[in-house]
């Protein structure tokens, strides 16, 4: 009985961080409809920076103020965020904000590298609450106990502000209708500015106020970010009750999972999501958001024709010079090339799903790293041939996706994109947990291919011949009928609806198509490396995806691949730089204010204007 | 004659407010009937139930003597009925005729098809419509660029693309020109009278109406209080006094204004 009145006590504890997150994270995405994923950064800077004000001002009158004060430094700071980056993109499609994000976290990532060093530091311990005190016979901090008093009393502050006060109501307002507030003469730049400084200023107090308990270090942001989504999907989002009971509820469930079921605890996390999804797609307090005619912003993608004889020719000379490589060029060069090609299937197929498709994928590795752990279980446990496990990649990453497919296709647009994110998280968890089947952290190795393909120039030619060919049925399908009907329900549901569509349905096998074609590209990846590792399944690696294929160009048909082809070439010299995430971050950040058409679109502007290309009619 | 849609007893409340109560009417074989109210009448609700977008609280919607309530809008679709919105629904991101195409392929039941080309597919047909509505010369502009009017012309073509029994069109000439509205209704009603074709429509312009329509029903605060010719309801006196607010009823005026 102790025991578990102690574990309920420290769960209680470590849901005062997750909840400060989550409420600001849901606070923001209320009024400005932006998931801002730098939450989780700014947790992080609000833990260095309340760690570096610790270590200079002594006492209680100190530490306490260090909290706050680190919660108004990041407040600030969010605000240069929004104003420098999220102003700019507020009209834009909602792909475009969270890639905006994301560029901003890999920014402070390598600013927090810069300042604070790379290494791991241990928080203070708050002054006059060091000791732990004795509940039924089990010691629970002090620090602990205050912490959940504190927590209810941050609660019913953010309630009383909303609730009660002016700019509360215009809060509120904003959250249900943006444009009639404007319309009533508020300045919506700064209330949206102010938003942002709260919620900031919740997630810099919630790294702060955790620091005894857990201290600081580089990796905080992107830990803490998929729990805070799973508290803001569970909750609701923009509700700030719902995030509070989310996040009891999952910090809880942590603590009692670490007692009982220890290899289970980020699985426990993420199967609780599911079930609360599956009975209230909106989650626990939040209300139905009636997906509307979006339509698009900004120019509206044009009219779609097959290549013509010359965009033909150009890929004919294109593989030929590509079949001819291994003739001239080292095996680094082949080995290169292999995995370029696979990436472009990739992103080829998040490409289809998220541009023709309309349906933003945030968890798409999911697919690719299901689809290479089918194989490489297949050949590590029942010693399957190369050529069938090979075989098996795309179909179980369909099948996969058809699985995820069924719960994420009934929501749309942020929703649906939280969805996927956290179903990818569910597979990554399990996969990392279930190391007795996974090989959890140390993945699975020695999947290599038969013979007749073991060596490299074999392999390419495989890579070349399938990966190209994904590719190539990609496109076909996107101008055949199934293509031209996914794109009718992305640009009027209801005229879908309306003659004979079964949207849903035409939804959810594109989604299953995408995720086989994901499949494919991983199980290609799995057998030219050999081995297999979680961290392909991971976020990073679905943003990769993304950000290729914003990188190339959403409204084009090969951006995706273009982008892949940039990014992979690029690479190999970027990472060798020291801080080569500060000068991706801000390139993506770049992207998206200054060229949003990306590299694709860009270049089609540019020969439009010099005559090369044959320019279509204008809007009027 | 056998109607070739029944409504008996329509009726749809949300939550205390009954914004549809108790509405029967029949609109027989190539017949353009009428549906007029102030605004909040119900008009749009008693739309929403025939297609299929809204569930009614009662009441029962009989296509050729089949019961098609509670089906979804695709499937309404699928047995004969057309459908015009208010605000056109178009694919913004086709051509014209890669418009009519995809409603031609929808009817064919190809959608799933990833062999041929889509925009190969059924184009004689679809300029075939085209022409019909007078739109042949722009089959190949972008969607996105075309004038308002071209769009709801575009918008017909498109519903008559599965060879409709029956048409409903919200506020077919809302947001146009007073001379296209004539002309697009006069377009209308030479085409459902050379096929055959039933109309049921809303209008806010009583010009359209007079002129066009056989039957008009009218429709006040969820109930129909008048069904009859234009003569026939121009003298109801429930109706001038709801609709007209006691005001006499102008002749109407088909010249251009």
């Amino acid at each position: 009985m102790g025991l578990f009145v102690a574990q309920l006590l420290t769960g209680l504890a470590n849901a005062a961080a997750l909840f400060l997150v989550a409420s600001g994270l849901s606070l923001i995405f209320g009024v400005t409809r932006i998931v801002n994923f730098a939450h989780g950064s700014l947790y992080m800077l609000g833990a260095y920076v309340g760690l570096t004000l610790m270590n200079h001002l002594p006492g209680h009158f100190g530490f306490w103020g260090s909290i706050v004060m680190a919660g108004l430094i990041v407040g600030l700071i969010g605000v240069v965020i929004e104003v420098c980056v999220l102003r700019p993109v507020y009209r834009a499609p909602e792909l475009f904000q969270l890639v905006a994000t994301f560029g901003v976290i890999l920014v402070i990532q390598d600013l927090a590298l810069m300042i604070w060093g790379a290494e791991d530091q241990l928080g203070p311990r708050a002054p006059g609450l060091r000791s732990v005190v004795r509940i039924l016979g089990e010691p629970v901090p002090q620090y602990d106990l205050a912490l959940i008093a504190i927590t209810p009393f941050i609660l019913f502050g953010l309630w009383w502000f909303i609730a009660k006060t002016r700019t509360g109501i215009l809060v509120r307002a904003a959250t249900q209708d943006r444009e009639m507030v404007g319309a009533l003469g508020v300045n919506q730049s700064w209330l949206f500015t102010g938003v942002f400084f709260l919620g900031s200023a919740l997630a810099g107090l919630g790294g702060a106020i955790q620091l005894p308990k857990g201290g600081a270090d580089l990796l905080m942001d992107l830990n803490i970010i998929s729990a805070v989504f799973v508290v803001v999907v569970v909750g609701g989002m923009g509700s700030i009750p719902g995030a509070f009971i989310a996040a009891v509820l999952i910090s809880v469930l942590n603590v009692f999972g670490v007692a009982y079921v220890p290899q289970s605890t980020l699985v426990l996390m993420y199967v609780v999501m599911a079930v609360v999804l599956m009975v209230k797609p909106y989650g626990l307090l939040g209300r139905e958001e009636k997906a509307g005619e979006h339509g698009q912003v900004g120019e509206v993608e044009r009219p779609i024709r097959p290549a013509g004889l010359v965009g033909r020719s150009l890929v004919v000379v294109l593989l030929a010079v590509l079949a001819l490589v291994p003739f001239f060029a080292s095996t680094f060069m082949q080995v290169l090339i292999t995995d370029i090609v696979i990436f472009c299937l990739f992103a080829a197929s998040l490409q289809f799903i998220l541009s023709s498709g309309g349906l933003v994928s945030f968890g798409h590795a999911v697919f690719f790293g299901g689809g290479a752990y089918v194989s490489a279980l297949l050949v590590t446990y029942s010693e399957t041939p190369m050529e069938v496990a090979f075989l098996l990649a795309p179909l179980g990453a369909g099948l996969l996706a058809l699985g995820i497919g069924w719960f994420c296709i009934r929501l749309s647009g942020v929703y649906f994109a939280m969805l996927t994110l956290a179903f990818s998280q569910l597979v990554w968890s399990l996969v990392f947990q279930w190391g007795s089947v996974t090989g959890g952290d140390d993945g699975l190795v020695n999947i290599w291919p038969s013979d007749w393909l073991s060596g490299t120039t074999a392999y390419y030619y495989f890579t070349l011949a399938l990966g190209v060919g994904g590719i190539l049925v990609l496109r076909h399908i996107i101008h055949s009928p199934f293509g031209y009907t996914l794109r009718a329900t992305r640009d009027s549901a209801r005229q879908a609806e309306a003659t004979g569509i079964d949207v849903k349905k035409v939804q959810w096998l594109a989604f299953a198509l995408a995720g086989a074609m994901a499949g494919l590209a991983g199980g290609l990846f799995v057998f030219s490396k050999g081995s297999i590792f979680p961290n392909e399944l991971e976020i990073a690696k679905s943003f990769d995806a993304l950000i290729v294929v914003f990188l190339g160009g959403v409204k084009t048909l090969s951006g995706g691949v273009v982008g892949a082809v940039f990014m992979e070439s690029v690479k190999d010299w970027l990472t060798r730089l020291e801080y080569w995430r500060l000068i991706l971050g801000l390139l993506i950040i770049a992207v998206v204010i200054i060229a949003p058409e990306g590299i694709v679109g860009s270049l089609r502007k540019f020969g439009e204007r010099i005559g090369l290309v044959k320019e279509q009619e204008s809007m009027q | 004659m056998n109607a070739i849609l029944e409504v008996r007893d329509l009726s749809k409340s949300f939550g205390g407010i009954k914004a549809v109560n108790g509405v029967s009417f029949d609109v027989a074989p190539g017949e353009l009937k009428a549906l007029i109210g102030p605004n909040g009448a119900g008009k749009s609700t008693c739309f929403n139930m025939l297609m299929g977008q809204l569930e009614p609280t009662s009441g029962t919607v009989r296509l050729q003597g089949e019961k098609i309530t509670g089906l979804p809008p695709r499937k309404i679709w699928r047995r004969g009925v057309g459908r015009t919105f208010q605000i056109t629904g178009t694919y913004q991101s086709m051509t014209v005729a890669e418009n009519v195409q995809m409603a031609l392929i929808s009817h064919h039941r190809r959608l799933f098809s990833v062999l041929p080309y889509a925009h190969t597919l059924y184009r004689d047909e679809a300029l075939a419509l085209l022409d019909v509505v007078g739109m042949a010369e722009q089959a190949d502009r972008a969607c996105a660029i075309l004038a308002y009017g071209d769009l709801k012309r575009l918008e017909l073509a498109i519903a008559l693309s599965h060879n409709p029994k029956l048409l409903l069109m919200d506020e077919p000439t809302a947001g146009m020109a007073p001379k296209e509205r004539i002309n697009l209704m006069q377009l209308t009603a030479d085409i459902v009278r050379d096929r055959g074709i039933s109309v049921l429509f809303t209008e806010h312009d009583m010009d359209v109406v007079f002129a066009h329509a056989h039957h008009i029903m009218v429709l006040n605060r969820g109930e129909l209080i008048a069904e009859g010719t234009a003569a026939e309801v121009r003298e109801n006196a429930r109706v001038q006094e709801v609709y007209l607010g006691g005001g006499t009823l102008y002749a109407a005026e088909t010249e251009d204004a």
